[in-house]
């Protein structure tokens, strides 16, 4: 029985010495033990947090740099097929145009050429014809020294004349 | 270790025979163990060693202060003092023969014992460990702990995230003092207790008596609504029944904390008796041959009760933690107990 009755000294001194231990512990260790082991635990989780979103933000930036990269690499090729497309245009353009020119050139140069042509027939036809005028008068001249020539040619112009 | 372990042992050893010899003639093991687990008003270190604490008693609204040691004579034999008398372990008025009076109203004994005095060491060893590691952490502010503080803060964060966060749920912070304080309380005191010359203090009725009802009594004050309406009105149990639910949920709330006060108290105890037994069987076989096996036995014995001291910590607070729980617990779904419509 002695063992399982409590007494009323060791009861009161417990009660008082518990009662001041809970509360200058409470007070000067588990508040700042508690302050403390969760302030490091909250500043762990953040910079977990922030390395997390360190990560994600380097995955977000390279994504970023390879759709740049793809982007400038489709301007390239857009710049390049465009610049091709322009020069070839303005080879054919050029071509096109000299084409255009040469025929163009080429028919005056036939044109001028067949007035020429036409010029120098008709040149030749009136040396021709002046010749003939000339050679004519000459052997006129000649012929018609002698007054029977004359005479003769005069019957023939007559003759000539009556046919017509 | 084992050298300190063996030291030890061979401390209580020479103080269990100091005791056989002091009991002069018979070797009575049940008195001896009595003696050990009991309170006393003077500290008994080793045989010679002897520290008389002060006795302090209310007598009739006076009180009185005097050495434990007046009650001895210099052949150390009971003598009274002032009128009083010390006899079996308690103070008495003395009659004129000096032995207990027939009158013993209004006497109180609040005297420092060997318990109040291993409480006030335990004490101070608290705020020691625990004031030295506080002011660690406000050193090393949001740096990885050092020395004690690292062997300790494994053990704060388990009695937060196991005991209380897992028991308790949101509002477990502010049961945290209380239950670091009992947690580390029970333990360094179960630790002195297995110390050689050290006080029975966790296996004291009394002191397991005032731990228990401080958690009533904190159960009671914490108690929501919810709580006080499983006991008067048990959800799903027909009214008609509450003359006998409602007595029997109060004597619920009882036999927790009774539980507590008699399981720390019972093992505390029964762990310094089966040691002390081992001892006692050289003396009753008053052979020393026996003494090799009494002692492997007792070492076994020894580091069983140093799991013990931690776990009884432990079953301490975490039964707390869950009378806190269940007293705090928010029960959104009340009233649909039993009936069955499945409307969670």
């Amino acid at each position: 029985m002695e063992l399982v009755t409590p007494g009323i000294g060791l009861i009161f001194w417990q009660t008082l010495t518990f009662i001041v231990v809970l509360f200058l512990l409470s007070k000067f260790a588990w508040k700042p033990i508690m302050g403390a082991l969760r302030e490091r635990e909250v500043s762990i989780e953040s910079a977990l947090a922030a390395a997390e979103k360190a990560k994600l933000e380097m995955q977000g930036l390279k994504a970023e740099n390879e759709k740049l990269l793809a982007e400038a690499r489709m301007e390239r090729d857009r710049i390049l097929k465009e610049a091709s497309d322009a020069a070839n245009m303005l080879v054919e353009t050029a071509k096109q145009k000299a084409n255009e020119e040469g025929g163009r050139m080429i028919a005056q140069a036939r044109e001028s050429i067949e007035n020429e042509k036409r010029a120098a027939i008709t040149e030749v036809k009136n040396m021709a014809a002046a010749l003939s005028v000339d050679i004519a008068e000459r052997i006129l001249r000649k012929e018609l020294s002698n007054p029977q020539a004359q005479h003769e040619l005069a019957k023939d112009y007559i003759n000539e004349v009556t046919l017509n | 270790m084992k050298k300190l372990f063996i030291l030890l042992f061979s401390f209580l050893t020479i103080s269990v025979h100091a005791e056989a010899a002091a009991e002069g003639g018979e070797f009575r093991p049940g008195d001896l163990i009595m003696h050990h687990i009991a309170d006393d008003y003077s500290w008994h270190f080793a045989d010679g060693v002897t520290l008389y604490l002060p006795v302090i008693l209310i007598d009739n609204g006076t009180p009185q202060v005097f050495s434990s040691s007046n009650f001895y004579d210099e052949n150390h034999a009971l003598v009274p003092y002032n009128g009083y008398v010390l006899n079996h372990g308690h103070i008495y008025r003395a009659d004129a023969n000096g032995q207990p009076a027939a009158d013993q109203s209004s006497l109180l004994d609040f005297s420092i014992t060997k318990n109040v005095a291993s409480l006030f060491a335990s004490v101070i060893l608290l705020f020691a460990v625990f004031l030295t590691i506080a002011g660690s952490y406000k050193k090393n502010r949001g740096k990885a702990p050092s020395g004690i503080q690292s062997f300790f803060e494994p053990i704060i964060i388990f009695v937060r995230d196991e005991i209380a966060k897992g028991n308790i749920g949101p509002k477990y912070e502010r049961y945290m003092p209380y239950l670091l304080t009992i947690f580390f309380f029970i333990w360094f005191n179960n630790l002195l207790g297995l110390m050689p010359g050290g006080a029975n203090l966790t296996g004291n009725i009394a002191v397991t008596l005032v731990l228990a009802t401080l958690t009533l009594l904190i159960t009671v004050f914490s108690g929501n609504k919810s709580y006080w309406g499983h006991i008067f009105a048990t959800p799903g149990v027909p009214k008609w029944l509450s003359p006998i639910m409602i007595p029997v949920e109060l004597i619920g709330i009882l036999t927790k904390p009774f539980s507590l006060m008699v399981r720390l108290f019972a093992n505390i105890t029964a762990g310094h008796i089966i040691i002390l037994s081992l001892f006692s069987l050289i003396f009753i076989f008053q052979s020393v041959a026996v003494a090799p096996i009494s002692v492997a036995f007792a070492i076994f014995m020894f580091f069983l009760e140093l799991l013990v001291a931690l776990l009884q910590a432990y079953i301490f607070t975490l039964l707390s933690a869950m009378y806190f729980g269940g007293a705090v617990e928010e029960h959104d779904h009340v009233g649909d107990h039993g009936h069955g419509d499945g409307a969670h």
